[in-house]
């Protein structure tokens, strides 16, 4: 009796052990993925030209179907007095910082930095963010189940989530204009842009040039383009004349966000061995300890 | 020797004072649900943009998974460690997490801004990604709790199928699938119950994992590289406080008398490891050097106190004190600490370490997330009250000596 047992509790064991692994490498197949090519776009904002006209921000807001709201109210500079962040009626928005150093207030305009190893995507439970080919990184509204990790992955506070709806709430971000793009225009804002505050190009070229600027302007820059390096590099980078975390910018340090838990995730799950191998330690002590049972009453 | 002990059906009424009072809760909780799920998350809730996340995935769900510790500690103490005398035990601890999960899964779906969509998960996920590790595996494992507790859905109905009037004509058939599926379990039940200790290890070290990606967004003083371990290491901690918590709340509302020898053993294997994971906590402070922020007074450092030394450090001394273990009253509150402890670790992970770089407000929840939280809850023991009136599921004295035909242990030892 006891022999037979055994046996079963073995062959059931293989058989529905093998289902397991099966069914658990079918769910794991899809992983987003993650296309760094040299020709990726990008965004240098020199924060010394931008003169807080807000243009971009009406740009932006016709770009992707926002109320944009009477002309006017854009003119009205009180509204930099107050801090703003993206949120869901407005993807990108402009901050004005007094300076003492500097003879006229500073203007910085912030959106998604586009990260080129973005948290939200190693986050998303459902794949529904991707870090696109032109360096965009877009939100599919198909896929997302409004859990909002995403909002808690992101170091820069960027994506906003619709409270206010019931039913089908978006997760709003910028999303570079990756439907203009495709089409072969240029991001909104950086078309809007009266001064050329904005520069858009291959990343490459803008570091290029970014770095030139500083060099040749040694006392208009700080010697730190934001976002270069920054949580292993941005598709958007800032050039500043003073230090970044007087105007808000948050230190990310230099390491990509998902290099702190995908390891570990990766680690776990190679060829599912440390749950297998758990799975067969168990199993061994309770086959063990129920050899012994029999023996005891036998 | 004692009469011996037999999981029966609780003979009680429904209705008490306290049920009443339960109701009254879990009513209030249903009216804010309503209001959620028909104005949107903003009415009801204090989160925005810099604070996604609130009390909902804090307490109902990470705390929640990690209160119910006490159906995997104690499937794999009496079935794969094979100790015999705790089998009393099993059956509410198995009931008990397998509510919890399901509580943990509705709260999730409160939360979930298109719960609706939920089954992207398992057909889209996204392997990076911890939370869906999570969410596969408690997807798993509550699925794995409902067969480990059909054995006593099968006890409690088979060769007791009468149905009335039209029904009645499917009976037999009820009856055989019901004998055929316990006798399926009977030869399976040893793969169920490793698979949910394994399960159980993998997501309750996740969700420690879940907020590391926050990265600066997460207090020094608890953003460790060891937190999937702690996390584990907590739970499987607060398993069997939790167990003696259900047990001795039970026995005193049915009236019954209180397993105090069975709890006493199980609670001695609390201090250590209570132990092992303030060892851990405190040995990764050191390494980490992160002391240095209990230095400042501020509602992290005092939280951290609070949690240490409440929920870990009291408990621990107290589960290790033999007088602690034979008082009842002494033990539940011990029980009740280290459950204390283990609820502040979660919060603390998730909301008070939790600080956006830009926040213009800080969170606290709104009187519709605490109602709903605590509708849940209410709804959650409401249903083990009921559950345990309908099924064998709490050891009584048996009234007459039968053979021990169907005991929780089916499948694993004849």
């Amino acid at each position: 009796m006891g022999s037979q047992s055994r046996r079963d509790f073995l062959k059931t064991a293989g058989l529905l052990g093998g289902t397991m692994v099966g069914l658990d490498v079918k769910d794991a197949r899809a992983t987003p993925k993650n296309v760094l090519t040299d020709e990726r776009k990008g965004v240098l904002v020199d924060t010394t030209v931008c003169i807080g006209c807000r243009r971009c921000e009406i740009a932006c807001k016709e770009a992707h179907d926002l109320p944009v709201g009477p002309l006017e109210q854009y003119d009205d500079r009180s509204v930099l007095e107050v801090f703003r962040r993206p949120d869901t009626h407005a993807l990108t928005v402009i901050n004005q910082y007094e300076q003492d150093s500097l003879q006229q207030a500073l203007d910085v305009k912030v959106q998604c930095m586009h990260c080129d190893h973005p948290a939200c995507v190693s986050a998303c439970i459902v794949g529904a963010f991707s870090k696109q080919e032109n360096g965009a990184v877009i939100w599919d509204q198909s896929r997302c189940i409004g859990c909002r990790y995403c909002m808690v992955a992101c170091p820069f506070q960027v994506p906003a989530f619709e409270y206010d709806k019931a039913l089908q709430p978006r997760i709003m971000k910028c999303d570079f204009c990756y439907d203009r793009q495709m089409d072969g225009k240029l991001p909104a804002c950086v078309e809007a842009c009266p001064v050329e505050a904005l520069t858009f190009g291959k990343r490459y070229d803008l570091l290029e040039e970014a770095h030139r600027r500083i060099d040749e302007n040694k006392d208009r820059y700080v010697n730190h383009v934001y976002g270069e390096k920054e949580v292993g590099g941005t598709a958007w980078l800032y050039l500043s004349p003073v230090e970044f975390e007087k105007i808000d910018f948050p230190d990310v340090g230099t390491e990509p966000v998902p290099g702190a838990t995908e390891p570990i995730q990766h680690a776990l799950f190679k060829f599912f061995i440390p749950p297998v191998s758990l799975y067969a330690l168990l199993g061994g002590i309770m086959w063990l300890g129920k050899n012994n049972k029999n023996e005891e009453e036998e | 020797m004692e009469t011996p002990l037999e999981a029966q059906p609780v003979k009680r009424p429904f209705l008490t004072p306290g049920v009443i009072v339960l109701l009254i809760i879990a009513a209030n909780g249903l009216i804010w649900s309503f209001l959620r799920f028909y104005l949107g998350l903003g009415a009801v809730t204090n989160l925005d943009n810099q604070h996604p996340w609130g009390i909902w995935i804090g307490i109902d769900v990470a705390s929640g998974v990690a209160l119910a510790a006490g159906g995997f500690t104690t499937s794999a103490l009496v079935h794969i460690f094979h100790r015999e005398d705790f089998h009393h035990i099993v059956r509410p601890a198995i009931m008990t997490a397998m509510l919890g999960y399901t509580f943990v899964a509705l709260g999730v779906m409160f939360d979930l801004g298109r719960y609706y969509n939920i089954w992207h998960v398992p057909i889209m996920g996204n392997s990076n990604s911890v939370l869906f590790e999570v969410g596969i595996c408690v997807m798993t494992y509550v699925s794995t709790l409902y067969v480990e507790f059909f054995p006593v859905v099968t006890e409690r109905f088979m060769g007791r199928v009468h149905m009335h009037g039209l029904l009645r004509k499917l009976n037999k058939i009820t009856d055989l699938t019901l004998r055929w599926i316990d006798g399926f379990l009977q030869k399976t039940m040893f793969f169920f119950i490793i698979l949910g200790v394994v399960l159980s290890c993998l997501h309750q070290s996740s969700l420690g994992t879940l907020m590391m990606i926050a990265g600066h967004k997460i207090h020094p003083l608890w953003q460790s590289p060891i937190t999937p371990l702690l996390f584990l290491l907590s739970a499987i901690s607060v398993g069997y406080p939790m167990v003696i918590i259900e047990s001795l709340t039970a026995s005193k509302s049915f009236g019954l008398k209180p397993e105090m020898d069975v709890l006493a053993r199980l609670g001695r294997f609390v201090g250590p490891l209570l132990g092992v994971y303030l060892g851990f906590k405190l040995g990764d402070m050191v390494i980490r050097g992160t002391y240095v922020y209990l230095m400042d007074i501020n509602l992290e450092s005092i939280m951290w106190v609070i949690e240490v030394l409440f929920g870990v450090i009291i408990p621990m001394r107290m589960f290790f004190w033999d007088k602690v273990l034979h008082s009842r009253t002494l033990l539940l509150a011990a029980s009740y600490l280290a459950a204390f402890g283990v609820l502040m670790f979660r919060i603390n992970v998730f909301l008070i370490a939790y600080t956006p770089p830009y926040s213009f407000k800080s969170y606290f929840p709104s009187l519709g997330e605490i109602s709903i939280t605590l509708g849940l809850i209410a709804i959650e023991i409401l249903l083990y009250r009921v559950l345990v009136l309908i099924f064998p599921v709490i050891a009584q004295p048996a009234k007459s000596i039968k053979p021990k035909t169907k005991f929780a242990l089916r499948g694993v030892i004849k």
